[in-house]
């Protein structure tokens, strides 16, 4: 719980920009509650994103440029963010939601004043107009606030959830600084987090005490009383030290939800927001088993391992053939019994011992004959024998999930060291090394993983599996971005923090690699220690996972639960909370996913801002925005809890896409193409056979030569950018881009640094490709938004917006049955505020469709020759039409209008799940109504899309007949046979 | 004793073959993808006796012959009633019904042999050997038409040690068909497109790096290593008279002992060099 220094000049920074939120911050934390910690943690995230925010704005330029560089995600993000979203902020923040709590009120004000920084940021940058990325950033960061103040505002629960995300990014921070002190990569971020912390700290007096338990590999038992906002650090260091084990980073402490569910407790993070109402108790486990143990330093690090394994093994875990569970137990017995002796090993001595799931009399024999042979092994070798035969087997170190591919089959996800692995039925039907895979994301109960195109393939593909839950999908994303940080890179990512526009977790794999451990214990400077082997007949008791769960959850019905839920009930709660997140959201893992986007959005508004400048002149990136609401729209099931997320904020589309963005952007930048990302959205629903979706976002088709696809792609994303936000808002998201990771600064995989390279060239390609089929394939559905902005009739304030230079206006078509009239009213009020047109170039040229292959398929053997009818590959043609008019993006980029209010509405019918995002701003002295309406049309091949659309879009206008249509977006997939895809 | 069949390097390791001897009927009735020319018994006879020669008087192998049986035309193909790993045995059900008695010789040669005998019983499940290339670190299982999903379940099921990964067959008989072990970590494979598309799917699904040699015909990507202790690495392979330009991409292994052998005759009916012997490595008794 020490304090870092490190991110002081971040702090100050934040402290200068958000001064009265420090003020504000500081009370709040001096108060010891939990829900103050929260309050203020909450706070504190406001007044780092706020700090951030106005900072690219205060900060000239440059500065901001440089952050771009740095985050490019960030800026990515704030590209999505549309210009009123930011404005959005400070009227949510004055609507009636905030009344849930007065810390909410106060965090509002905050985020409040830090709007108005940010307002004033934006004027100056207008001042130089000049510098188009200037604006962008505003907008960026304009939109980053927006987010955070419809979060906020909102609901508490999104503090709540801020808290948490803050906690993670603290501790994250924490970790780092300790541990990488030296190299000072803490950002602005971090270390207004680390003050938040810090705070709390000083607090000194109230300090309760916790017992805790930890089950040991041995089969004893640890006690010890901790703090009660102890953070797992503190924990797992001293059963590390109990245990006398220098190695430790191979190991980790589990919790137990149920017998099934097992937690890693994030030792950057309190334990008491990790375990809520669980009980203290904890099991110490090998986390990452490492490929070869003979590498490890320590004989007693091996021991360790080898308890591990002899549990595994005797629970079934591991797998092994007869032969090998004899092998492995008279290693066992030569190293716990010692050299075999008959006169003291009689024939029974053996089955006192547990080597195997069913062990047999036979394989007991089999046991005490190979025990004779290893005579004069001394404990130490016997366990390296153990372990030279144990890391063969097949299962050795892979972390088993289960998931049910495309098509609703069961099948597992093996995490390993070397990468992903596909299980059904005990047959490895795909595996995916860590350098394939490009992004590992999850979205809700959803985990994807994004791939490089095969060798002759000419796009990425995203695989899409679905878990049993979002805690379950989260958990795997979270043991995936560990196992690649932990093996594959030299050291570990930063997390994404404030600067990442990433919109779930942030969580990082924040302990040292393999690679710093190997270094480490080489350091490892002491005589070997002395320690006691004990029998593995108590192992084969206590180690089974299964049944410490169940008394954990004995001990939990003891114990007074706070939350009394269950963890899923509250999730389940959260999402059906959407937008008013409860308390209950603000619990670390559920909650925080949503908020955390958010938050992180907001943070990363400066640096995003800066970020949006690029993209707007990027349309490639943008195209991924789209993607991600389309997917969002793609799944009906999901609509209401939608609406309640979408409210919140930006969801992991939008982070998706900024990630995608930030990476292809370096690349845009340079030679100005779109960039050619495929976008991410993985359609998992195994009901989708043709899925339209249409988002019919007015728009006049402008065209722009260098937009190309992508633009297309970009300019659904626009018009997402207001509904980006509602997609952001989907709760939890988490991304993380292993190959990437180099160009946020962090980390460098060893392997793959060229690998960044490499890819470049390769979205390049892959973008180039996509033009080629973009230009073929437009379809019907483009007809229909042609259509319909042709009909463009009208124009508010938007007319304004758009009337720059390209002529787009857009206008979204709003269901939203409501509140047209109360934000037209809006409008005018707002007219008074001036907003600088900076009309950026934006534009979509011809209606771009982008072609996405997507495959979901678990199965490697693949395509077409999988004789068995689970063949789980699908393939989905997805192509996205968009018309829009350039000063669409322009005006929302540019032009830093005013956000006066943004709702989202959400309705469905049995084929189509419209939403309605309706923002109303004020662009220079012209208020702006803007209705974003995102159609998901979703059925099999009996249901006549274009139809569907075409009365969409007529339902439309008639509901609005007094505005116009400035863009329309088609987004189509549609399973292809797959011969048909090339 | 090494566990795990003592790891890669004791693959190819071999001190018994179990082979049978051609029925006549062989010639007439014996299963075939493709109508062709007859086989010619005599000759078939002769080239199969040299191919048992070259195991038990080259090698010094244990042969272990099977006298023919006229009502199983298929039963010199004894690879296919058995996968034998190490200490354990997994009869199979082959895919063909008409080949299911042949079955049962071959667990009476095995029981003799002391092996631990697994026998697939599932009546949903086929599999045969000829669909079943271990490689020493793991195993692909070909999905044909005379293996499905749950005979390579049942496989994983008995050699759980090892990664079981399945890969799609199409086009040919067997997954060996264009390919098999020509090293420790050497995987032979031909050069058609479907052997090609194999191979990749057998790259991707391994967390292991296998060199690969290409040979231009599929049939001879079909050899038989063998890791003998007094010649270190034996090949066979077919013969250059057969597959000249595949000989040649043998003749490029230097560290290898090459044997070539013809095999026209039983090729006639989709037979193999690696069909017509189970091999097992019998280590010292315990």
């Amino acid at each position: 719980m020490t304090t870092e220094a490190g991110s002081e000049t971040e702090v100050k920074k934040g402290s200068e920009q958000l001064g009265p939120d420090k003020g504000k911050d500081k009370p709040e934390e001096e108060s010891e509650t939990p829900e103050n910690q929260k309050s203020r943690e909450a706070s504190s995230e406001e007044a780092q994103d706020s700090s951030s925010a106005p900072a690219p704005t205060s900060q000239s330029s440059p500065s901001s440029q440089k952050k771009e560089k740095v985050s490019p995600e960030s800026k990515g993000i704030s590209r999505f963010l549309p210009p009123w979203l930011k404005k959005q902020k400070s009227y949510t923040l004055a609507e009636p939601k905030d009344e849930t709590k007065k810390r909410t009120t106060e965090e509002e004000q905050v985020v409040e004043e830090s709007e108005r920084q940010t307002p004033e940021g934006v004027a100056q940058p207008k001042k130089s107009l000049e510098e188009a990325g200037a604006e962008n950033q505003r907008n960026a960061k304009a939109d980053d606030k927006e987010k955070h103040s419809v979060p906020s505002p909102e609901t508490q629960p999104a503090k709540e959830d801020g808290k948490e995300m803050e906690v993670e990014k603290v501790a994250t921070g924490k970790e780092e600084t300790q541990e990488e002190k030296e190299k000072r990569e803490t950002k602005e971020v971090q270390t207004a987090e680390i003050k938040t912390e810090i705070i709390p700290q000083k607090s000194p007096k109230k300090i309760k005490t916790v017992q805790c338990k930890v089950m040991l590999l041995d089969g004893t038992e640890y006690t010890c009383d901790l703090e009660k906002r102890a953070k797992g650090q503190v924990l797992f260091d001293k059963v590390c030290e109990h245990l006398n084990l220098l190695e430790k980073d191979y190991f980790g402490l589990l919790f137990y939800e149920n017998s099934e569910q097992k937690n890693w407790l994030d030792s950057s993070k309190e334990i008491k927001r990790q375990i809520r109402s669980l009980p203290w108790i904890f099991t110490f486990n090998v986390k990452f088993y490492p490929p070869d143990p003979s590498q490890l330093t320590e004989d007693i690090t091996r021991y360790f391992l080898c308890l591990q394994l002899r549990q595994d093994i005797a629970s079934g875990r591991l797998p092994c053939s007869f032969v090998t569970h004899a092998l492995l137990g008279s290693y066992t017995l030569q190293a716990e019994l010692g050299d075999h002796d008959p006169e003291e090993h009689r024939s029974d001595y053996i089955s006192e011992f547990q080597f195997a799931p069913n062990q047999t009399q036979e394989m007991e024999e089999k046991v005490a004959e190979l025990h004779k042979t290893h005579r004069g092994l001394t404990p130490a070798q016997a366990d390296s024998q153990f372990l030279e035969n144990a890391k063969r087997l097949s299962m050795y170190g892979v972390d088993l999930h289960h998931a049910k591919d495309s098509e609703g089959v069961d099948i597992m996800l093996g995490v390993c060291a070397n990468g992903l692995l596909i299980y059904k039925d005990r047959l490895r039907i795909n595996r995916f090394a860590w350098p394939k895979i490009l992004k590992i994301s999850y979205k809700r109960s959803n985990f994807y993983i994004k791939v490089r195109p095969a060798e002759l393939e000419q796009f990425e593909s995203t695989i899409g599996f679905k878990l049993p839950n979002h805690r379950a999908a989260k958990r795997l994303w979270k043991v995936c971005v560990e196992h690649h940080t932990f093996f594959r890179l030299v050291s570990p990512e930063q997390p994404p923090k404030a600067k990442f526009l990433t919109l779930g977790s942030k969580f990082r794999y924040s302990g040292r690699t393999q690679a710093q451990t190997r270094q480490a214990s080489n350091l490892i400077d002491r005589p070997a220690p002395y320690f006691e082997r004990t029998s593995s007949k108590r192992v084969s008791r206590s180690l089974d996972g299964a049944p410490m769960g169940i008394s954990d959850q004995g001990l939990l019905r003891d114990f007074p639960a706070t939350g009394g839920q269950t963890a899923g009930d509250k999730i389940i709660d959260i999402e059906a909370a959407g937008q008013a997140k409860l308390k209950e959201g603000g619990r670390e893992d559920d909650g925080s996913p949503v908020k955390t986007p958010q938050l992180e959005l907001t943070q990363d508004g400066k640096k995003k801002g800066d970020h949006i400048f690029q993209v707007k002149t990027l349309p490639g990136k943008e195209k991924q925005w789209t993607t991600m609401p389309w997917i969002a729209g793609a799944k009906p099931e999901e609509t209401n809890k939608r609406h309640a997320s979408r409210a919140e904020g930006p969801c992991t589309g939008v982070s998706d896409a900024a990630k995608s963005s930030h990476e292809t952007l370096n690349i845009v930048e340079e030679k100005k193409q779109a960039e050619v990302e495929i976008e991410d959205t993985l359609v998992v629903d195994e009901t989708n056979k043709g899925k339209m979706q249409v988002a019919t976002d007015a728009g006049e088709t402008c065209k722009v030569e260098h937009l190309s696809k992508k633009d297309s792609s970009s300019l659904p994303s626009d018009s997402s950018s207001s509904s980006s936000s509602s997609e952001s808002e989907d709760e939890e998201v988490g991304e993380y881009q292993p190959h990437h990771r180099a160009i946020e600064e962090v980390i460098r995989e060893e392997q793959e640094e060229e690998d960044d390279m490499k890819r470049k060239e390769h979205e390049e390609k892959t973008q180039r490709v996509e033009a080629i089929p973009e230009g073929s394939k437009l379809k019907v559905p483009v007809e229909h938004t042609q259509v319909t902005a042709e009909n463009l009739v009208q124009e508010n304030a938007v007319t304004i917006a758009t009337e720059e230079k390209n002529l787009s206006e857009e206008i979204k078509q709003d269901l939203g049955e409501e509140k047209e009239e109360e934000q037209l009213k809006l409008n005018g009020d707002v007219s008074h505020v001036d907003i600088d047109v900076a009309p950026q170039i934006i534009c979509c040229s011809e209606p771009p469709v982008v072609k996405t292959e997507m495959v979901t398929i678990s199965d490697a053997t693949q395509r077409t020759e999988i004789s068995t009818k689970e063949v789980p590959i699908v393939q989905t043609e997805t192509k996205t039409i968009t018309y829009e008019s350039p000063q669409f993006d322009g005006s929302a980029g540019g032009n830093a209008g005013v956000l006066l209010s943004a709702q989202t509405i959400t309705s469905e019918s049995i084929s189509t799940t419209t939403t309605t995002h309706i923002t109303k701003m004020v662009k220079g002295g012209v208020s702006e109504t803007r209705i974003e309406k995102r159609i998901v049309i979703t059925g099999d091949a009996d249901i006549d899309h274009d139809e569907a659309l075409a009365q969409a879009i007529k339902e439309a206008k008639e509901q609005h007949p007094d505005m116009s249509v400035t863009r329309v977006v088609v987004h189509k997939e549609t399973e292809l046979a797959e011969e048909d895809e090339k | 004793m090494a566990g795990l069949g003592g790891g890669p390097a004791a693959f190819g390791r071999c001190t018994h073959a179990v082979v049978r001897a051609l029925p006549e009927s062989l010639c007439r009735q014996a299963l075939r993808r493709a109508a062709g020319p007859e086989v010619d018994y005599a000759r078939a006879e002769r080239e199969h006796q040299l191919y048992v020669g070259v195991l038990r008087g080259k090698l010094g192998l244990q042969v272990l012959e099977l006298p023919a049986d006229e009502s199983l035309p298929d039963c010199a193909f004894v690879e296919d009633m058995a996968v034998v790993c190490e200490e354990t045995a997994l009869l199979t059900r082959p895919g063909a019904p008409s080949r299911r008695k042949e079955v049962e010789a071959m667990k009476r040669v095995l029981e003799s042999l002391n092996l631990n005998i697994v026998e697939m019983v599932d009546e949903n499940a086929t599999l045969d050997g000829g669909d079943v290339l271990f490689t020493g670190r793991e195993f692909f299982v070909g999905l044909s038409r005379r293996t499905n999903q749950r005979g390579a379940e049942i496989l994983a099921d008995t050699f759980k040690d090892y990664a079981v990964s399945t890969v799609p067959v199409h086009d040919s008989l067997h997954l060996k068909s264009f390919c098999s072990m020509a090293g420790p970590n050497l995987i032979a494979i031909g050069s058609s497109e479907a052997a090609q598309k194999a191979l990749k799917t057998m790259q991707q699904m391994s967390d292991h790096r296998y060199d690969k040699l290409t040979v231009p015909d599929d049939a001879a990507a079909n050899c038989i290593y063998l890791n003998i202790p007094s010649k270190g690495h034996v090949l066979l392979h077919r013969a250059p008279e057969e597959y000249p330009e595949s000989a040649k991409v043998f003749e490029k292994l230097k560290d290898h002992m090459l044997i070539p052998i013809a095999n026209t005759e039983l090729e006639k009916v989709d037979g193999s060099l690696t069909c017509c012997s189970v091999l097992i490595n019998k280590t010292a008794v315990l």
